[in-house]
């Protein structure tokens, strides 16, 4: 296989192995050319790459889309809190996931029009209205509400929560939250 | 680093100060530089050497997107393909990353077989180049193999026919064909553990091979020096060399730059379509491979029944033995191409013939009517696809995907009652369960119909104290409550 003249490419690179690099100017000007050139290429390349990695982050945060609960019309006359189904729907990344979700339509303190998540305050349970009583009585631990929401008793530290409402083309709209709960204040959660 | 540390190094490198010397004390680093960036060139600095690193620097802009891509991509029957829309449609820069990683595919073949071409014609595997040719050959396996795997993994129309036309045509090869066939799919047919496989074929295993190939590659190369000129003897150069720096590297440079820009552009106006998803059931769609296989796809149609052992397996091997072995089997120092008719006129003959066969393939797919109307269909639905918005995935725990099992009438008015019974304040919004009651998802299993009435009539003595109330409705929403909960799963 030619082995007797591998030994051959060891002399041949002595006998012609370049001589020390003259400490040329023109060679590590050269060099430093070529490393900032890379660099400046490298840094070109790379914004892509940045913007595809920060992309969740730097995205303008869509907001929750509202839910529709109904049109007003339907909340003209209430007499007590009116329970409604709505769906919010949920990005997280590519995927979504749609949620009901109970809502109270009722009226506050000055007769307005507001909204009421049924997600209890204290621990989280869906409260339920109870009509024979008129107010609201969690089942878990027994908190109770004001048909406005505020609390009445219970563990609860504040009353139930109102949600961001919406009024477009005579439509009642929401924007579901959730909140923290076992605190005295509203507090958005996630 | 104390001053009354003792000498270190040899004189030149501990005739260095600062930061610099420091460095190069504890590493070598000049001495790398050195070894690395004056290497000699018998013959000088050429054009014709510059597609090594070429492909070096293709290799490296494929790791780059690929680990980038990964952020987002999950390799699974169900999320590939919205993963991969997703990057294309909605993430910054995602179709353009995508697009470099797809023409950073073709880019490789198109220059790896220039690389081959330019060794092979220069005859620069002579000599005591035998393993660096052979390594050479593995990498242009290991690079079909990485691009064979990739194809698959947008899982859209065109990657999984492609692919199941490729995985089927190596159930051609006799004996153990089928069985390699099921091995690679994970199974009999084309599925999510198919995608696994190429996935982790594609990401943690071939490019494993390649690093330690390239690597041995590059040794190889620089043990057995550069070949030179095809003037220049394989065994004693006799050319008066030139170091790799500066004018090779320049030229090597330029090459990258050129792939730099080239591929940035292509990428950036002209993206990668991504098709619908993939529908096993779509039994009129035409699967056509990538062009570098569609050689490979005209020859085995050439080959069928008892001949197809011929064609697919006996051709083929000695083909690859012959490229593998061919160090071995020429022995001559002969480089000039114009001395070596019998080596140049083998490489016209394979060359025509891959390129015949592909141009034949294109000739009569467009020529068959059939074929050729499918073919614009198919690709009208891949940019319609392209231009609908982005459709995220219901997750599984969605309503939608609760509300598709609730296909039995009884079962939604069952769902009724639950929420206006206020049910759900305790056991949560389709029975999942809350701090305050345990979840009714799967008690279907430990209760028939009529457990369950009875547990509702006479709750025991654990439920009660838990706060669950006797439950009395009228008969029909009894019934409709227990189908109900009897439908969670």
């Amino acid at each position: 296989m030619g082995d007797r003249q591998e030994d051959s490419v060891e002399m041949w690179r002595k006998k012609f192995s370049p001589p020390e690099p003259a400490p040329g100017e023109r060679r590590s000007f050269l060099g430093a050319l070529l490393a900032l050139g890379s660099v400046c290429v490298g840094g070109l390349l790379s914004v892509p790459l940045i913007r595809f990695a920060l992309f969740p982050i730097l995205r303008r945060t869509t907001e929750v889309e509202p839910s529709p609960v109904g049109p007003l019309s339907d909340f003209s006359n209430l007499s007590e809190p009116l329970a409604r189904t709505i769906q919010t729907e949920q990005l997280d990344g590519w995927r979504k996931s749609v949620s009901e979700k109970t809502v109270y339509v009722t009226k506050d303190i000055h007769g307005q029009l507001c909204v009421l998540s049924s997600v209890c305050p204290h621990l989280g349970c869906t409260v339920p209205w109870v009509g024979e009583r008129s107010e609201f009585v969690c089942p878990c631990h027994g908190g109770t509400f004001a048909p406005d929401g505020s609390r009445v008793s219970g563990p609860p530290l504040r009353g139930m929560d109102t949600l961001a409402t919406v009024i477009q083309d005579g439509q009642l709209q929401i924007r579901f939250q959730y909140f923290r709960q076992l605190v005295a204040d509203k507090e958005v959660v996630g | 680093m104390h001053s009354n540390a003792p000498k270190e190094g040899d004189a030149s490198q501990s005739a260095q100060t600062g930061f610099r010397g420091w460095l190069n004390r504890r590493t070598g680093l000049d001495d790398m530089l050195r070894t690395a960036l004056d290497e000699p060139i018998p013959g000088g600095a050429r054009l014709a050497y510059i597609f090594g690193s070429g492909l070096l620097f293709i290799f490296l802009s494929q790791i780059i997107t690929g680990v980038f891509l990964a952020l987002y991509y999950v390799p699974s029957a169900d999320h590939a393909h919205t993963t991969v829309a997703y990057i294309t449609k909605v993430v910054t820069g995602g179709s353009f990353l995508r697009s470099l990683h797809s023409y950073g595919a073709s880019a490789m073949v198109i220059v790896l077989l220039l690389h081959l071409s330019q060794t092979y014609i220069y005859g620069a595997y002579k000599g005591r180049r035998e393993l660096l040719w052979v390594s050479g050959c593995a990498l242009f396996g290991l690079v079909l193999g990485m691009a064979f795997t990739g194809y698959l993994l947008p899982w859209d129309q065109r990657a999984y026919f492609a692919t199941a036309v490729g995985t089927n045509a190596i159930s051609e090869v006799p004996w153990i064909g089928e069985s390699l066939t099921r091995l690679l799919r994970g199974g009999t047919e084309m599925g999510t553990l198919t995608i696994s496989r190429f996935f982790v074929a594609h990401v943690f295993l071939i490019p494993a091979c390649i690093f330690g190939l390239v690597a041995s590659h590059i040794f190889l190369f620089r043990k057995a020096g550069p070949a030179g000129p095809v003037a220049e003897d394989p065994y004693h150069p006799k050319l008066q060399p030139e170091p790799f720096y500066p004018r090779q590297v320049l030229m090597d440079l330029s090459l990258t730059a050129l792939l730099i820009a080239g591929l940035g552009v292509l990428a950036f106006f002209v993206a990668v379509p991504l098709g619908p998803a993939a529908n096993p059931a779509n039994a009129q769609y035409v699967p056509r491979p990538e062009w570098y296989y569609l050689p490979i796809f005209q020859w085995l149609k050439y080959w069928h029944g008892s001949a197809s052992v011929i064609g697919v397996l006996i051709i083929p091997m000695i083909l690859v033995i012959g490229v593998i072995a061919l160090p071995f089997l020429d022995r001559s120092i002969e480089r000039r191409p114009w001395k070596r008719p019998v080596a140049m006129g083998a490489y016209a003959f394979l060359a025509c013939g891959l390129v015949g066969l592909g141009l034949r393939s294109q000739y009569q797919d467009k020529h068959d009517p059939g074929i050729a109307q499918q073919e614009a269909k198919q690709k009208i639905e891949e940019q319609e696809y392209m231009r609908k918005p982005f459709e995220p995935e219901f997750s599984s725990a969605s309503l939608a995907a609760a509300n598709v099992a609730l296909a039995d009438p009884l079962a939604a008015k069952g769902k009724t009652v639950f929420e206006a019974h206020s049910c759900n304040a305790c056991h949560g919004d389709g029975g999942v369960g809350t701090a305050a009651a345990p979840a009714l998802v799967g008690v279907s299993a430990k209760f028939n119909p009529d457990q369950l009435a009875q547990l509702f009539e006479h709750p025991t003595a654990k439920m009660t104290a838990g706060g669950m109330p006797p439950v009395n409705f009228p008969p029909d929403e009894m019934k409709s409550l227990i189908a109900y909960i009897e439908s969670l799963k």
